[in-house]
């Protein structure tokens, strides 16, 4: 039986789990039947054309874990931004795990998307916002949508800031063979509220993992949403993450992309701005080795005047790794006044190593800003001359380089402890220890 | 005279297609529709040898089974290709050695559209090898270019003459079943250029064809063929204007280039067919496959103007496939009205040290649409590839829209890659600066317009550049609001 198959037999035994009544009762049932007309996508497909998702529909996943485990702290430590106080939202194998989390519900509520679905007093939230910004017709997103039941809830009412950041860490122990995921998660951010959200993907063990993850998150107006996603899993891991947002007047989201592993990574990052001085910031550092696969692919649809945005990814690529990326951006009739910035860079340090990129601009505005730029290429040469006759090794100049290359991305990350973390990250994967912070 | 913008826009909407008039020349049409029967007729027409009817309906059997291709960015009712006669040829067709011997119903039309072979045969130096509704009636300067041991001729001549050129090189670019249309060009072509350099050979004048569609329904499926053999030269011009029309003509070209080593070809082309009136309505269908193999320390060298047609779907590509070879594309495509263009470039780099450069301007006014869509593919064995890109967009009022589809592939850790686009518009200051300095803001546009595509004017011939400059104005006057 083809995944497809399992998945659609997997749904009526979904179904009756849940409560039937709920008011996504319907949202789901509609969902599942796009995804039975449309199925994985393929090679075909416009979108899909250099990411395949064939070889894992091979996999004989099982959609349900059937044991919970329990999880040692002490284990799993260094997979959590540990230096600093974070409230934490922590799955185990898709399942909750109340012993290793933090949530709150002072003023803020960061907890479960169960919770939000099933309780009656989330009802009026979840009936404004579930699944309204989410694509309703792209198929991996409407299976996201017909199987969500748990994951991240955030909700920030007007004018408040959560004491401390928000973590969401989902790990999966490889207590089955093959095991897939599909965290639903939802970060509202009401007017003139703040909020930073970290979030992992983590397996513990060498059995493959498949996670399909939708994130909606809404900004209101003049809201502040950071979001980060570090993604280093392991090579048996494969994500396909699918993060919609809808922004209102004046406010800004950023979203912070990390790819430093995982056998196959998909980002679906779309951006909606339904309103006017809107800034959206998106920014991505991809350094892959092994026969690792990232596929950046990004969507900022400008329908207001007056807005920005800014978006910057830089990529190094070696073994025998490729890289997509993909960025389109959108330019309404009325949206006069953009200003829509895109930049790709990036480094093939290996002879096997793949990019393929494909900015692309559609522009129905004429009062406009908006331009891109890609690049591949290599290190410059002559600075790495200049290095090494002052005495630095081939090595370290090289990393140097491309730390140097990767780290303008990092200026925008408001966590100084992520920050670290990251560029820790980034001098573990380029091989060397550069001995200072940049 | 200072025009207001109304008063400009009024007048340029109702600027008719300048070129818009129609000779009637007695013609021999054949019915409507496509079969087997049809390709082997127009085969038989050509008195063409068997084995070019065996590769025609090849290409005619490819073609059954394909499908119309939909990923290009326009939308326009698609030709009913039963509805549509593949074959018309001016009716009296001896080869003429003077241009007294020429119809002068012909000659007339020539003059309307002020290419006087006379005139070009004494000043412009430039052979010219007319194709009026598919086949060639008059081709000028053959004699000097053979002293040369240049063959310039119609490619149904070279079939008769050349067979073994002809066999040898067609195809070898565009296979049959390379796409829809180049399947249903390989089919049905009637006529096309064929032009062959010999070895060491640097072509003394520019050559040049015009293409002309005439007959009312007839498609034109021309098939271009140039062969640079090792260390020759050739600047080959390819220039077009048509009649207006209500009903949608399809034009479905391939053109073929093949650098040999040392190789240079130069292509130019400047189009400018009926683009529809400005309701939208008419215009030519021009889906064009032009492709060029570049051999080792080649060049092949892309020129055009594309300013006609309702909907363009053009990508001239280079095959970089020898070591030390050069591709490069340099395109202005104005839209205005309700045209739509999707044009653009591949470069396929495959030879160590290749280079390829891409400029491309697009200007869109009016409610048309216009896609720049490039491919720069660097192969694992492609040592060294050195790309520069820069697709720039000029929108002219809010009812137009520009896109770029580019795609980067690259697999070699040597490639370098750059691509730059930027979206922008006249801006109001510019044309204040102008007014200022006492020029009206039609001239002023047509400055600024002229300033942003010189890049790519510069590339073309003397004798294209001065006629692209003006096709530019006529494309464009008064549509800034």
């Amino acid at each position: 039986m083809d995944l497809k198959d399992k998945l659609l037999s997997s749904f009526l035994a979904f179904e009756n789990n849940v409560d039937l009544n709920s008011p996504v009762h319907d949202v789901r049932s509609e969902a599942i039947k796009n995804f039975e007309t449309k199925g994985f996508p393929s090679k075909k497909e416009e979108a899909w054309k250099y990411t395949s998702l064939n070889n894992l529909q091979k996999i004989d996943f099982s959609v349900f874990p059937k044991q919970e485990t329990v999880l040692d702290y002490k284990e799993i430590k260094k997979y959590f931004l540990h230096e600093i106080d974070t409230y934490k939202i922590v799955f185990v194998d898709g399942v909750y795990s109340s012993y290793l989390s933090e949530t709150t519900h002072d003023g803020v509520d960061v907890c479960l998307m169960s919770a939000a679905l099933t309780k009656p007093q989330y009802r009026q939230v979840i009936d404004v916002y579930f699944n309204k910004v989410a694509s309703k017709d792209e198929s991996l997103t409407t299976l996201n949508t017909a199987f969500s039941r748990e994951g991240a809830f955030i909700y920030i009412p007007k004018n408040k800031v959560p004491k401390k950041p928000i973590q969401i860490l989902h790990l999966a122990t490889g207590n089955e063979a093959a095991l897939m995921l599909q965290p639903r998660n939802l970060v509202i951010a009401e007017e003139n509220a703040e909020v930073q959200v970290i979030e992992r993907h983590q397996s513990l063990t060498g059995n493959e993992v498949l996670t399909n993850s939708v994130t909606e998150i809404f900004a209101a107006q003049d809201a502040i949403v950071d979001y980060y996603k570090v993604q280093n899993d392991l090579d048996t891991a494969s994500l396909i993450d699918n993060t919609y947002i809808a922004q209102k007047d004046r406010s800004v989201v950023r979203v912070h992309t990390f790819s430093f592993g995982g056998k196959l990574t998909r980002n679906n990052l779309n951006y909606y701005q339904n309103g006017e001085r809107i800034d959206s910031t998106l920014k991505g550092v991809t350094i892959l080795g092994d026969k690792q696969h990232v596929d950046h692919h990004t969507l900022v649809h400008h329908a207001q005047p007056n807005c920005e945005s800014h978006q910057d990814y830089k990529g190094v690529f070696g073994d025998r790794s490729t890289g997509v990326f993909n960025g389109k951006i959108i330019v309404d009739k009325i949206a006069q006044k953009t200003n829509a910035f895109q930049q790709n860079n990036n480094v093939i340090i290996s002879d096997k190593a793949t990019v393929n990129t494909k900015p692309q601009l559609e522009i129905f505005a004429d009062d406009v800003k908006c331009s891109h730029g890609c690049t591949i290429g290599q290190l410059d040469e002559d600075a790495m001359f200049y290095l090494q006759s002052r005495g630095i090794p081939k090595k370290e100049a090289r990393a140097l380089l491309m730390y140097a290359f990767a780290n303008n991305v990092l200026e925008s990350v408001r966590i100084p402890e992520l920050k670290a973390r990251i560029n820790a990250l980034i001098a573990k994967k380029l091989g060397v220890r550069v001995g200072f912070e940049l | 005279m200072a025009y207001t913008e109304e008063e400009l826009k009024k007048e340029l909407e109702t600027k008719e297609y300048e070129y818009g008039f129609y000779t009637d020349i007695e013609s021999e049409t054949f019915p409507k529709g496509l079969s087997e029967e049809i390709v082997i007729a127009i085969s038989k027409k050509k008195e063409e040898p068997e084995w070019m009817t065996e590769w025609r309906l090849e290409a005619f059997r490819v073609w059954q089974q394909m499908e119309e291709p939909e990923w290009a960015n326009v939308t326009y009712k698609k030709p009913d290709f039963q509805d549509i006669s593949y074959y018309s040829a001016p009716n009296k067709k001896p080869k003429y050695e003077s241009l007294d011997e020429v119809d002068p119903e012909l000659l007339a039309t020539f003059e309307k559209l002020g290419i006087s072979l006379e005139e070009q045969k004494k000043l412009a130096g430039v052979a010219v090898d007319i194709v009026m509704d598919s086949v060639s009636v008059a081709t000028t300067f053959k004699k000097t270019l053979a002293e040369k041991g240049i063959i310039f001729c119609s490619i149904s001549e070279a079939i008769q003459e050349h067979p073994e050129l002809v066999k040898k090189y067609i195809g070898s670019v565009v296979p049959q079943k390379d796409n829809f249309y180049a399947a249903l060009n390989s089919a049905v072509f009637s006529d096309g250029s064929f032009c062959y350099i010999p070895k060491g050979v640097r072509c003394p004048m520019e050559l040049s064809t015009y293409f002309r569609i005439n007959q009312a329904g007839t498609g034109q499926f021309e098939r271009t063929l140039v062969i640079a053999d090792e260390g020759s030269y050739v600047s080959y011009l390819e220039g077009c204007t048509a009649p207006s029309r209500d009903e949608n003509q399809l034009h479905a070209a391939v053109v073929e280039l093949i650098a040999l080593d040392d190789a240079e070809i130069k292509y130019s082309t400047v189009q400018n067919w009926f683009p529809g009136d400005k309701e939208g309505k008419g215009g030519v269908f021009n889906f064009v496959t032009k492709r060029g193999l570049c051999e080792k320390n080649a060049k092949i060298s892309w020129t055009q103007v594309e300013t006609g047609s309702a909907v363009t779907w053009k990508y001239p590509s280079c095959v970089l496939k020898g070591d030390n070879s050069i591709g490069e594309f340099y395109s202005i495509a104005v839209t205005n009205n309700f045209q739509q263009a999707d044009t653009g470039t591949k470069m396929v780099h495959l030879g160590k040290n290749t280079k390829s450069t891409i400029i491309s301007k697009g200007i869109s006014a009016g409610q048309s649409q216009n896609s720049y869509r490039g491919l720069v593919q660097v192969n694992s064995r492609a040592e060294n590839a050195r790309n520069f890109s820069q697709c720039d967009s000029l929108l002219m009022g809010n009812r137009c829209g520009a896109h770029t589809f580019p795609y980067i592939e690259a697999k070699n850790k040597t490639a370098q890659i750059e691509h730059e686009a930027t979206t922008s518009k006249i801006g109001e200051d510019q044309i204040f600066y102008c007014n200022q300095r006492g020029i009206d803001t039609e001239k002023a546009i047509a400055l600024i317009v002229n300033g942003f595509s010189k890049e790519v004017l510069n590339k073309l011939p003397m004798e294209f550049a001065v006629e692209a400059q003006k096709l530019l104005e006529i494309s464009l006057e008064g549509s800034v609001g």
